[in-house]
């Protein structure tokens, strides 16, 4: 009997990141959420109209409505808690795509995904005469299930099934042509075109703290059910096969993740309109630090992602004083070379 | 002595000495493609406020016909639809070059953000210079230049894989984008609102003042590739191939590459950023004329007619209401796009 051999290779060395052990992630998160309340902060204080923090205080404890403080109250306020859902939710939402596709390239702007949620909620307004944000953010949901299932199939149509690629160019296209056909509705019905040109520009400015609080069940719900997934899919990440030998339930493990991500990327879509490429750079940055453990990558990415989008917020207001840059546009500017430099860096296959 | 070409070729001598061959298939495609485009044409210009029968439009172009006909139809619906049937055969042309020259279905001037340069440009140049036909070709035609050399350069890696140069001419793109918005702001409301409605891409307001030179220029450019003659196809067969049989290729495929990139920028600064035509044009006139390789006259025709077909429905589909026609080409022209895709993937 001739046995034959698999040369046995030595294993890769583990990417561990930067904070190696457990102790130095978790100081690591505390330092990540002393940013975090830091930046918040800035985005109270900062902008047009530069605040001290001294009257920031003021207004949440001795409030006695000067201007400053009813700018820090009515405006700021509502546009940092806006932020810091919108930031979760995106930078989430980009990490599980990653880790389900096990794509590192996904982002819900690239896959298509906030074009879709884009189209169905123009469609809700624009069509059917929706106006209250509890009513169409349910079609920003339907719009993420749609948008996820079409470019899903359409990426793993054919032989070799859905490579990072594959999926990325089906994202790009399908994105395109609901870009379109939403642009279309827009300029055909001009009452939705008015309304909406706020919504569309993915910005945090002007929207009362009504709409933060109608969709953080939905990112509440969706960021837990993220997290209760996280370990099956550090399975998943090791390949169908071997994750169901290890006991992992790989399609109830895919489709909570998909909830989730409907959850997440929905919520923020409906609210503050299409941001890209937090959910693109925050994982990866995350991943640099604390290595392949979705656990730890989730956990970070929460914390982070309204850093990113914070920030960007912030820096949007402050480059072309006194107007503002939308939020989404600075994303968009500092993600692009993050994806330049993955296609140069990786070797990977052509099309 | 007749040779055996695999098709239908038809050999013409209208004199000693001078003969060519004509391809029977592509020949009548292109008729078919011209006839189509001519048709929608003349449905364009009879329809509107003003409607006319298409034989009162043919009239009309005649020299005949009431006053308000000749008024409506010549001075103000013809230069759209001429513009339209040469922007179309332009940006046909265009990526047909393009194609050839990158080897890759998926290499035209829009998916490596030419049209995203193109808008940064003529924003540059709109609140530096001011908005005249002229000024603003140039600025489309630098910054389009501008932008695909440093798409070209960043994907450039051992090679340019088609992926590779998809996925920075998207990141290239978005930054661009960023870079757009924030001229819009930060300038003033008149000239951000220009360069605005240029950034549509539409061919509403366009008028005989800038038919003159479009034709011209996109005349000029396709004598010039007619001069070139068959040297793109030895192009296509590989660099080694076409320097066998005699082509400089270095400098042929620079020549090429600027005659491509000049066709883009005349039609983008007429029309602003149509995406998409240049993409499918040259791909679906190669599956109707079954060409072994792209072939120029036939995807100029089908870019004409794509165009025109999609700038009547974007007049007339949801009139009153004129969608700029870039729309229309982005939602069909993606859907050509992921119809690619899935054919690739079954391979």
């Amino acid at each position: 009997m001739v046995l034959t051999r698999t040369p046995v290779r030595p294993p890769a060395p583990a990417a561990a990141g930067i904070a190696a052990t457990q102790a130095r992630r978790g100081l690591g998160l505390l330092v990540c959420l002393g940013v975090l309340a830091l930046v918040c902060l800035l985005s109270v204080a900062l902008g047009t109209r530069t605040v001290s923090p001294g009257v920031v205080w003021d207004a949440f404890f001795h409030f006695t409505d000067t201007d400053d403080q009813s700018i820090v109250r009515d405006l700021r306020v509502p546009r940092t808690a806006l932020g810091l859902l919108a930031g979760v939710a995106f930078g989430l939402s980009g990490a599980v795509i990653q880790a389900v596709t096990r794509n590192p390239l996904a982002d819900t702007q690239i896959l298509g995904i906030n074009a879709g949620a884009g189209l169905f909620v123009v469609f809700a307004v624009g069509v059917l005469g929706l106006t209250s944000l509890a009513q169409y953010l349910w079609f920003g949901f339907a719009g993420v299930a749609f948008a996820l299932t079409l470019v899903y199939l359409l990426g793993s149509a054919g032989r070799g099934g859905a490579t990072p690629i594959r999926l990325t160019l089906a994202g790009v296209a399908l994105g395109a042509v609901m870009d379109g056909i939403s642009g279309g509705i827009r300029l055909v019905r001009p009452r939705a075109f008015d309304y909406l040109r706020f919504w569309d520009v993915g910005s945090l400015a002007g929207r009362p703290l009504e709409v933060a609080a109608t969709i953080l069940p939905f990112v509440l719900a969706g960021a837990a059910l993220a997290l209760v997934v996280a370990r099956s899919l550090n399975a998943v990440a090791l390949g169908d096969d071997l994750a169901r030998t290890l006991g992992a339930r790989v399609g109830r493990t895919r489709v909570l993740a998909t909830v989730s991500v409907m959850l997440l990327a929905g919520a923020a879509t409906a609210a503050v309109g299409p941001i890209g490429f937090v959910g693109l750079m925050v994982p990866h940055v995350v991943r640099w630090i604390v290595g392949p453990d979705q656990r730890w990558i989730f956990g970070y990415t929460v914390v982070c992602g309204p850093v990113l989008l914070l920030l960007a917020d912030i820096a949007g207001r402050l480059v072309v004083r006194p107007g503002e840059l939308r939020v989404g546009v600075v994303t968009a500017f500092l993600g692009a070379p993050v994806l330049i430099w993955w296609v140069r860096r990786a070797r990977v296959s052509g099309l | 002595m007749s040779v055996d070409f695999g098709r239908r070729v038809l050999v013409v001598r209208p004199h000693r000495g001078v003969s060519g061959r004509l391809s029977v298939r592509p020949a009548l495609v292109c008729l078919a493609l011209l006839l189509a485009a001519l048709a929608t044409g003349v449905l364009a210009l009879g329809a509107g406020e003003f409607t006319l029968t298409p034989s009162e439009v043919l009239g009309a172009l005649a020299g005949e016909g009431t006053r308000a006909a000749r008024l409506v139809v010549v001075e103000w619906r013809l230069p759209r639809v001429l513009l339209a049937l040469v922007i179309g055969a332009a940006l046909g042309l265009a990526g047909a070059v393009f194609q050839a020259l990158t080897g890759n279905p998926l290499g035209s001037p829009d998916v490596i953000g030419f049209g995203t340069g193109a808008y940064t440009g003529v924003l540059v140049v709109t609140v530096l210079a001011g908005n005249g036909y002229y000024l603003v070709a140039a600025g489309a035609l630098a910054g389009g230049l501008a932008t695909a050399a440093v798409v070209y350069l960043l994907a450039h890696r051992r090679g340019v894989p088609g992926f590779r140069l998809i996925i920075v001419g998207i990141a290239v793109s978005a930054m661009l984008a960023s870079v757009n918005q924030w001229f819009i702001v930060t300038v003033d409301l008149q000239a951000a609102f220009a360069a605005m409605l240029w950034g549509q891409g539409s061919l509403n307001g366009l008028g005989w003042a800038q038919v003159t030179p479009v034709v011209v220029t996109v005349g000029a450019l396709g004598l010039l590739l007619i001069g070139y003659g068959p040297r793109l196809s030895l192009l296509e067969m590989g660099e080694d191939a076409a320097a066998a049989l005699g082509v400089r290729v270095n400098r042929t495929r620079l020549a090429y590459l600027v005659i491509g990139v000049a066709l883009t920028a005349v039609a983008t600064a007429a029309a602003g950023p149509i995406s998409f035509v240049a993409l499918a044009a040259p791909q679906l006139a190669q599956r109707l004329t079954r060409t072994p390789g792209i072939a120029l006259l036939p995807s100029a025709a089908m870019g004409a007619c794509l165009l025109m077909i999609s700038d009547f429905l974007a007049q007339r589909a949801f009139a009153p209401t004129q969608l700029p026609v870039g729309v229309v080409t982005v939602s069909v022209g993606g859907l050509y796009f992921v119809w690619l895709l899935v054919r690739q993937a079954r391979r």
